[in-house]
């Protein structure tokens, strides 16, 4: 039992001893908060710029009554019925929300709002009636055991051991994500700035929506044992807004990811050690962190770069009208 | 008479006596009671944490339910999602501070962690070019994780063990104390008094931002004083829906109002009651289910009120409008058909009395089968009848001969008159050309109401005569009714005068 809040901070026991006596399960821990803020990072730079951010937690939330059935059905975590169920979930979703927007006078915010709460209020009464403290911790929805990953059962593809299963499911996650924005680059570039410009390309402004929600519905799944549903949010956003203090073409921003992912779940994981709390947690605090140092300091729109171009307009002025008097 | 006048004050008596036997365990204790005792236990309210708990739903329902108004006719569902979240850094702040679940140090800490993420989230606004919805999204999910930090600290700590405070994730109405359903009645109280005492300032600055200032309302501080009533009618129901599910309690109940009503104060007050009701009913199922978290159960309860609204709604249900548009469309097609038939009697100059359903098929371009049903229908509605001819089977032909009764007759003229007055005031008034009218007036004919058909007459001076040359029936023609047969060449009315 712990008296004070902050630990004294022991450089030895935060940030070498993990990687000398525990280097296999924080190596695991690390890597899976990285593969996590990887994909999230990537889709999420499209999720921002569709303006889609809030969508993108409603559905986060909403999946889970999903991901619940899936796993009374299966009682185990099989990803094929999470995805399943998952994917059920996320499209009941999207239709109960037009539903209600298009055939009643409720406001597609509030529509939103009623879809998500109750979807994710049906998850947590499943999860608490049939599974509590059995495979699904209600708390563990919210914030995830990342701690707990290196103790799950390995995946074996052939011979070699990739590593306990859901690293090696994000790992796969993650690469998929890179792969698929690779390969519609151009499409999804087009149809998340300009719209009637992609439509006038011919492009397919539709299944271009469709394909990235899948991709998001699929990346929250393999993520949300890991962070939660309500962090992943924080993985989705992030990354985008904070690059684009010092960035603004978008590949720039993609390839502003991997090492933000680093910096998060690096830091992430040494701020749990040393304050011993959720992982996941601290790595939404270092990207929290890292985004107020970006929004002081930024060169594009930060606020010391606007400060000092207003004070310098200002003194512009003034020996301008000081040349007029 | 007597016994079922006896009977409720025995089953009443029953009621309150029973618990007696079920009252030494505490609750959460019990786990093999069957429902209908749990519901006795309930509904008796002889239980301390069953009394806080109701008076606690209540409280709940009226601050949630009437800031929730405001929410929705904002636009703010999605931000009041985002302050529940960022109330959490506060909370587990306070009950670091105060080492205990207190309730006044835990309502400080939340209602300051809630101010300053709204403060955040306008300063983001305000000197970034990050999207409302990404601003929303940082905060939501930023402050959120600082508060999972502290309340996974606070666990490991020794006072954090049994004090409680996961209660605040998905709530827990039966773990309220008499303090905070004291601190709850204050919120509530106040969320009242400010309802009715700023009603027309708030009412003005939800729906117009611009007129409220031209008017004096200071719309600034209007807007100040809803956030902050609103973080602490989101901070008071905290314990009893948990963080994640407060938003839901905030714009469920106001969109259901919203779906009966049109007026803002009957929103509130409807709003105020689902959200008592959806609380109450809530807590009342987590108790059934041994002391679930109530919040998901709140919530399951207020989107049930929300779907019989959606569905079932007087006005805006998905039932009734489509019930109204069904009507709609027989009326019409009454009138179509009402029409057709005073179009075959005016073209015989009015010399008959009844029309043949194979002219009736004619004029409606239609098969005869087509409009034998037509006919069928209008005689069902009472406005027309069949008449027998001498063959008994041609009932069923062509021959078949329908006769208007005087309603129909009356409603026939009006459809009539309606759409060949809306033809010459589009040639006359709107510059249409004459082959041009024709389609819009097929349309406006089955709404123009008597008092636009006073106007249009006294616009068009009274005229007898459309575009077409066809004349316009007239009042007097339909009040003739029946009585046109006996006098058919004056049936029509006389020429224009100009």
């Amino acid at each position: 039992m712990r008296e004070e809040f902050f630990p004294p901070f022991d450089y030895g026991s935060v940030f070498v001893n993990p990687w000398l006596s525990d280097f296999e399960s924080t190596f695991q821990v690390v890597l899976m908060g990285f593969f996590v803020c990887l994909a999230c990072g990537v889709i999420g730079n499209f999720v921002v710029a569709r303006r889609l951010a809030l969508v993108g937690d409603a559905i986060s939330h909403s999946l889970l009554p999903g991901i619940a059935i899936a796993f009374v059905f299966t009682s185990s975590r099989s990803l094929p019925a999470m995805l399943i169920g998952a994917a059920v979930a996320g499209v009941l979703t999207t239709v109960l929300i037009e539903l209600i927007h298009r055939k009643s006078r409720v406001k597609p915010d509030a529509a939103i709002g009623i879809v998500f709460t109750t979807l994710f209020a049906i998850g947590v009464v499943i999860i608490s009636i049939w599974l509590d403290n059995v495979h699904l911790d209600a708390d563990c929805v919210l914030y995830g055991e990342i701690g707990l990953v290196p103790l799950r059962e390995s995946f074996i593809l052939g011979v070699a051991s990739l590593g306990p299963s859901p690293i090696a499911t994000m790992g796969a996650v993650a690469l998929l994500d890179i792969v698929l924005v690779i390969v519609f680059y151009r499409v999804l570039l087009v149809t998340s700035f300009d719209v009637g410009l992609a439509r006038s390309l011919g492009m397919p402004v539709n299944a271009a929506h469709y394909g990235l929600m899948i991709a998001l519905a699929l990346t929250i799944v393999a993520a949300f044992e890991a962070v939660g549903v309500v962090l992943v949010v924080a993985m989705l956003i992030f990354p985008a807004v904070t690059v684009g203090f010092f960035f603004e073409r978008l590949p720039v921003l993609l390839i502003g990811v991997p090492p933000l992912s680093l910096a998060y779940s690096f830091g992430g994981f040494h701020l749990a050690k040393w304050l011993d709390c959720s992982i996941a947690g601290a790595m939404v605090v270092i990207a929290g962190a890292l985004f107020v140092v970006a929004w002081l300091l930024g060169p594009k729109g930060g606020l010391f770069w606007q400060w000092s171009l207003s004070s310098s307009f200002q003194g512009d002025r003034k020996s301008i009208t000081e040349v007029g008097s | 008479m007597k016994v079922p006048r006896i009977s409720p004050v025995f089953v009443l008596l029953v009621f309150f006596a029973f618990p007696a036997l079920v009252h030494a365990t505490r609750i959460g204790d019990v786990t093999d009671l069957d429902w209908s005792e749990q519901t006795f236990r309930f509904l008796s309210l002889r239980d301390a944490a069953v009394r806080n708990a109701v008076l606690g739903s209540v409280f709940m329902g009226i601050s949630c339910g009437l800031f929730g108004g405001y929410v929705v006719a904002r636009r703010l569902a999605l931000f009041g999602d985002t302050l529940s979240h960022a109330v959490l850094p506060g909370v587990a702040l306070g009950f670091l501070w105060s080492r205990t679940k207190d309730p006044v140090a835990i309502f400080v800490g939340a209602t300051v962690a809630g101010l300053l993420g709204t403060v955040v989230v306008a300063w983001i606004r305000k000197t970034t070019r990050v999207k409302e919805d990404s601003a929303l999204g940082l905060v939501l999910s930023g402050f959120y994780a600082v508060g999972i930090c502290i309340l996974t600290v606070i666990q490991e700590m020794e006072f954090g063990n049994q004090s409680g405070i996961d209660k605040f994730l998905f709530g827990q109405a039966a773990a309220l104390s008499s303090a905070d359903v004291g601190l709850m009645g204050a919120v509530a109280m106040g969320a009242l008094m400010m309802v009715t005492l700023l009603n027309k300032e708030l009412l003005v600055t939800s729906f117009d931002e611009g007129f409220a200032g031209s008017v004096g309302v200071p719309v600034e501080f209007m807007r100040y004083v809803l956030l902050v009533g609103l973080t602490f009618a989101v901070v008071s129901s905290l314990q009893a829906v948990g963080v994640v599910l407060v938003s839901a309690l905030l714009i469920t109940p106001a969109a259901t109002a919203y779906l009966l009503t049109d007026r803002m104060g009957t929103l509130l007050l409807l709003s105020a009651l689902f959200g008592i009701a959806g609380g109450l009913l809530g807590s009342y199922g987590s108790f059934l289910g041994n002391n679930l978290p109530t919040g998901p159960f709140m919530v399951l309860a207020c989107t049930s009120f929300f779907v019989v609204a959606f569905f079932g709604g007087p006005k805006h249900g998905l039932i009734s409008k489509w019930l109204r548009r069904r009507n709609r469309v027989r009326q019409v097609s009454f009138e179509n058909t009402m029409k057709a038939a005073y179009q075959v009697l005016e073209s015989g100059d009015f010399s008959k009395e009844s029309v043949t359903v194979g002219a009736l098929a004619d004029r409606r371009r239609t098969s005869v089968a087509e409009a034998r049903r037509e006919a069928d229908d209008l005689v069902k509605a009472g406005f027309a009848s069949m008449v027998c001819s001498d063959n008994a089977g041609s009932l069923y032909s062509q021959d078949a001969r329908l006769s208007l009764t005087p309603a129909g007759w009356e409603r026939a003229c009006q459809i009539v008159r309606n759409h060949r007055l809306w033809e010459l005031y589009l040639t006359n008034e709107a510059c249409y050309a004459a082959d041009h009218v024709h389609e819009d007036a097929e349309k406006i004919e089955h709404v123009l109401g008597e008092k636009v058909v006073r106007h249009l007459e006294r616009i068009l001076k009274d005229p007898r005569r459309d575009p077409h040359g066809s004349a316009i029936p007239s009042l007097e023609d339909i009040e003739r009714g029946a009585g046109l047969s006996t006098n058919p060449s004056s049936a029509t009315g006389y020429f224009r005068q100009n």
